[in-house]
């Protein structure tokens, strides 16, 4: 069993505060005895490692996962170089130590450390973690009782790291309210900075008023939300009846920050080259923020709002910039729909051009079926590999993308895959989820009739039998500040049964099924990932029992354990009269107080509630960039608007002979 | 996803024109890197370096970079080699100096050569390890060698991802001599930017040099360390850290010819 550990060294030792040592030297002879010990050791190209006393405040940014999904994060990037290009201050790494040298670490005393100086991660003034999704939260509980950091914030001291939250899961950090000491809401790039600067102050001063004293005044800082300093009260049916600021100075509700500007903030710069293999290997490059396609499940699309663009110069730059730096042979050109960015075009054959003849290929992550086109699929490829096409309709049946506001037609897809077949792809992928609200199985069923007919057109356009549709399907998980944050979320069992009868739709024309492959995870890490999505305080005991019990990596599927996850609901919610299915598959009512109603992400609550009722009866919600504004708040709440192009510039011409890298002998 | 316009290469890449030979070594935290990790940090340096590599033709070009025998995962090395070939002479120089500038540290390129037969796989069947064993008596040591030396055969197990496998460690060693370590610096790359503080656990510390013959499978310093366990009980208190100092031909005395050594002749020109 798991559990704090007094032989792990961590903050109080007389080392800690000046110039603390590494631990390279007791950590080394533990990684012959490691999987993968490249993952622990440091050293990539563009890490870096900055005089411990030359700067006021130092952070460690934490991934909560395993070193290859964490460190491609572009989050965790952006913030590392932000914070390094600050004279006073320094941000080293770290991410999610495997059980393997977890237990290393606990049976020879090594404490969490850096990647880049290897020291504890008690050391530092800030420990900033950020949560691309809920399924890390174990992982934050053992770094922290690596580290010797108490696990709940209340038993903290100021000899400890403050311990800050961001990421798109910070926007719900009720569950993870008692292990943290600060979430940050929203854009990240300059709350970094006013957080650091609040520390410096306050150490500059001689600490006045110690910890308590620091996290009000983090409080008072915009985007800072201080779960101690507000107080939940509950009703006896278990609904939350008030959640009030314990302290008169403390706000009463917290509101996102926004970067309105992204030009003004083109990082990464020089991207992180990893010396192991890792889930991306590719130069990535942001070209716009937030989406107002509606789509009502996507929680992303809904927190980032506004829309904003970088320009065609600024986009050029940051890519010539990454390629350079990196040596990276793929350009990600990201968002949560690339083919959206009004200058798409302009940008896709800038960067052919550019990088012609030097085997650098060009890929975007996620495009929608009626934003895209050949000319654009033969741009993205002219240079590089030829991967498959992916989309995604997310509903089976007309009547699903309805109510989940994902207007992309049958006809658009056929159309598409059809004209793609013709010009030589040979593979397409359709993303899809299952257990939307008001799903039935007819709708999930469609499906199967969707990729039929993509064989049928592919087969037609190519001339031949050999093409491919694979059919990858999630289960959907109602996320806050989304119009789907009241609906009940399906129980497994219902989503593992629609998918069995799927595959029997799929396999039922077997001359079309053959052609069909279909990808699914279980449902029952949905459900879990629910609770820890729309849970409130209640749910942080589970997340402790779990972790004691062994919890960890709860992302990956050899190390998840459902069961492990029902006991601990049972036995930590049961005695305060809820339980796993009050929060996950109970659908909420219009006057509930839900855990996160004090955390603004600048859409208006009506809005979310009126558009949750249109998603009930199948009314579409058009997109505010080309149709009127449907007044969801955000823009004037933020202070912020939408900025799309043409932004009247271009991609600058390089004067150089090599795109790619050096001049040699210059 | 292959696609073809008519009248059209499918690669229309510039051909190799010389080749490169190159030593470069794997230094400090770096030996931790396997030899996919070398492979894609070079290739990467290659491409910010401006050296014009050449590539391979069809759909998926990859640079045309060759390697023989790679380090085990975890040791470290002065003596690893790769060839590269390039669309326009260079002189070797430009070329080492280019990607050694590119390069992170611990991954440094030392020497560089035109290329020149045999092939650089014929010029290598041999490599000279150096294993620092902290915390082992340096008489100890020499015991066991002696002991191993004393045998014609000795086989040890060895857990794969495939399976297990035999290798005869006592057929594939040449040769095998101790020296005492105990004071020296054990690792003058191995810092991470911070004096460490932690003292070795004793201050004895053997340091075994052996030179061993490829073999398949080859056999690594972990198969040498566990024929010393067999042989005389010798188990290191702390993993041992191995350096693969030299590769070559193994000459009539035992010692390893240097695979740059002729090709420094065609450079001169």
């Amino acid at each position: 069993m798991a559990g704090p550990d007094s032989r792990v060294s961590g903050a109080g030792l007389p080392w800690v505060r000046v110039s603390p040592a590494s631990v390279f030297p007791a950590l080394e002879p533990l990684l012959p005895r490691v999987s993968k010990p490249v993952q622990y050791v440091g050293g990539e190209l563009n890490a870096q490692s900055k005089e411990w006393d030359s700067v006021d405040v130092r952070w460690a940014l934490m991934y909560p996962d395993a070193y290859e999904v964490g460190l491609p994060n572009q989050g965790v990037m952006i913030l590392y170089e932000v914070l390094n290009e600050r004279a006073d201050a320094l941000a080293e790494r770290c991410y999610a130590v495997w059980p393997d040298l977890e237990a290393l670490m606990r049976e020879h005393g090594v404490p969490s450390f850096s990647l880049e100086t290897h020291r504890p991660i008690g050391a530092f003034d800030l420990l900033g973690v950020s949560f691309s999704t809920e399924l890390g939260y174990t992982n934050l509980l053992t770094t922290l009782d690596l580290a010797g950091i108490p696990l709940h914030a209340r038993d903290r001291d100021e000899s400890h790291p403050v311990v800050v939250a961001g990421g798109h899961a910070a926007f719900n950090p009720e569950p993870i309210a008692n292990f943290v000491d600060v979430a940050a809401l929203g854009d990240g790039e300059e709350v970094v900075g006013d957080i650091t600067d609040v520390v410096k102050a306050w150490k500059a001063e001689g600490r006045p008023g110690g910890r308590a004293e620091l996290l009000l005044r983090l409080s008072r800082t915009d985007g800072c939300y201080v779960p101690s300093l507000y107080e939940v009260s509950y009703g006896p049916d278990g609904m939350i009846t008030g959640v009030a600021p314990t302290d008169e100075r403390v706000p009463a509700t917290v509101q996102k920050r926004t970067t309105s500007d992204l030009d003004e903030w083109p990082y990464p710069k020089a991207p992180l080259v990893p010396l192991a293999e890792t889930v991306h290997e590719r130069a990535s490059v942001e070209i716009f923020r937030g989406c107002t396609r509606g789509c009502r499940f996507c929680q992303a699309g809904m927190i980032t709002r506004p829309v904003r663009e970088r320009s065609l110069e600024g986009i050029g730059a940051m890519v010539d910039s990454a390629v350079r730096a990196s040596g990276f042979d793929e350009v990600g050109l990201l968002s949560l729909s690339s083919a959206d960015h009004s200058e798409i075009a302009e940008i896709t054959k800038g960067l052919a051009d550019r990088y012609e003849g030097t085997n650098t290929s060009l890929s975007l992550p996620s495009t929608r079926v009626d934003a895209f086109n050949i000319d654009l699929a033969n741009e993205i490829s002219r240079n590089g590999r030829r991967s498959g096409l992916t989309f995604a309709p997310e509903g089976g049946s007309e009547r699903i993308r309805r109510v989940i506001n994902k207007m992309v037609s049958e006809e658009d897809l056929i159309r598409t895959v059809s004209e793609a077949f013709a010009q030589g792809w040979r593979q397409v992928k359709l993303y899809f989820m299952c257990g939307l609200p008001t799903e039935e199985d007819s709708d999930v069923l469609e499906i199967a009739g969707m990729a039929h007919r993509v064989i049928q057109a592919g087969r037609a356009a190519s001339g031949h039998n050999d093409v491919r549709c694979t059919i990858s399907i999630g289960g959907f998980v109602p996320k806050p500040h989304t119009p789907f944050q009241w609906a009940a979320q399906a129980h497994p069992e219902v989503v593992d049964a629609r998918l069995r009868k799927l595959r029997e739709a799929v396999n039922s024309n077997r001359k079309l099924g053959k052609n069909i492959g279909m990808r699914y995870h279980d449902g029952q890490p949905s459900l879990i990932e629910g609770l820890l999505a729309r849970g409130d305080r209640r749910v942080g005991a589970v997340i402790e029992r779990v972790w004691r019990e062994g919890g960890r990596f709860d992302g990956w599927s050899e190390h998840f354990s459902y069961q492990r996850w029902i006991d601990a609901a049972a036995a930590e919610l049961e005695p305060k009269g809820v339980d796993l299915a009050w929060f996950t598959t109970r659908e909420r009512g219009g006057d509930e107080i839900l855990p996160w109603d004090h955390l603004d992400s600048g859409l208006e609550k009506d809005w979310l509630w009126d558009d949750w009722q249109d998603a009930l009866a199948g009314r579409e919600q058009d997109d505010c960039r080309w149709t009127p504004c449907f007044d969801c708040g955000v823009c004037p709440s933020t202070g912020t608007d939408i900025e799309v192009g043409p932004s009247g510039t271009s991609l600058l011409p390089l004067t150089v002979v090599n795109p790619v890298g050096r001049e040699l002998g210059a | 996803m292959a696609r073809i316009r008519p009248g059209e290469a499918a690669n229309p890449a510039p051909p190799t024109v010389q080749r490169i030979r190159v030593r470069f070594a794997k230094r400090g935290r770096l030996r931790f890197l396997s030899h996919r990790d070398v492979a894609r940090s070079v290739e990467r340096a290659v491409r910010r370096s401006g050296v014009p590599v050449s590539h391979s033709h069809g759909f998926s070009p990859h640079p045309r970079i060759s390697w023989v025998g790679a380090a085990p995962t975890g040791s470290a090395s002065e003596a690893e080699y790769f060839e590269i070939g390039l669309t326009r002479p260079l002189d070797p120089e430009v070329v080492r100096s280019a990607l050694d500038a590119v390069l992170p540290d611990g991954l440094d390129i030392l020497e560089a050569v035109v290329a020149g037969p045999p092939s650089l796989a014929d010029r290598i069947d041999a490599s000279s390890w150096s294993l620092e064993l902290p915390g082992v008596e340096p008489a100890a040591a020499r015991a066991a060698v002696t002991a191993l030396l004393a045998l014609d055969t000795l086989v040890v197990e060895r857990v794969t991802p495939n399976g297990r496998r035999q290798v005869d460690v006592r057929a594939a060693l040449v040769s095998a001599s101790v020296t005492d370590g105990a004071g020296g610096s054990s690792d003058p790359e191995g810092n991470t930017g911070v004096t460490p503080e932690v003292a070795e656990p004793s201050g004895v510390c053997a340091i075994l040099a052996a030179v061993v013959r490829q073999t398949t499978p080859a056999v690594r310093p972990d198969d040498v360390l566990g024929a010393l366990d067999v042989v005389a009980g010798l188990k290191p208190p702390v993993p041992a850290k191995a350096t693969r100092m030299a590769q070559g031909l193994l000459d009539d005395r035992g010692a390893l010819a240097d695979p740059l050594g002729p090709g420094r002749v065609t450079t001169q020109a």
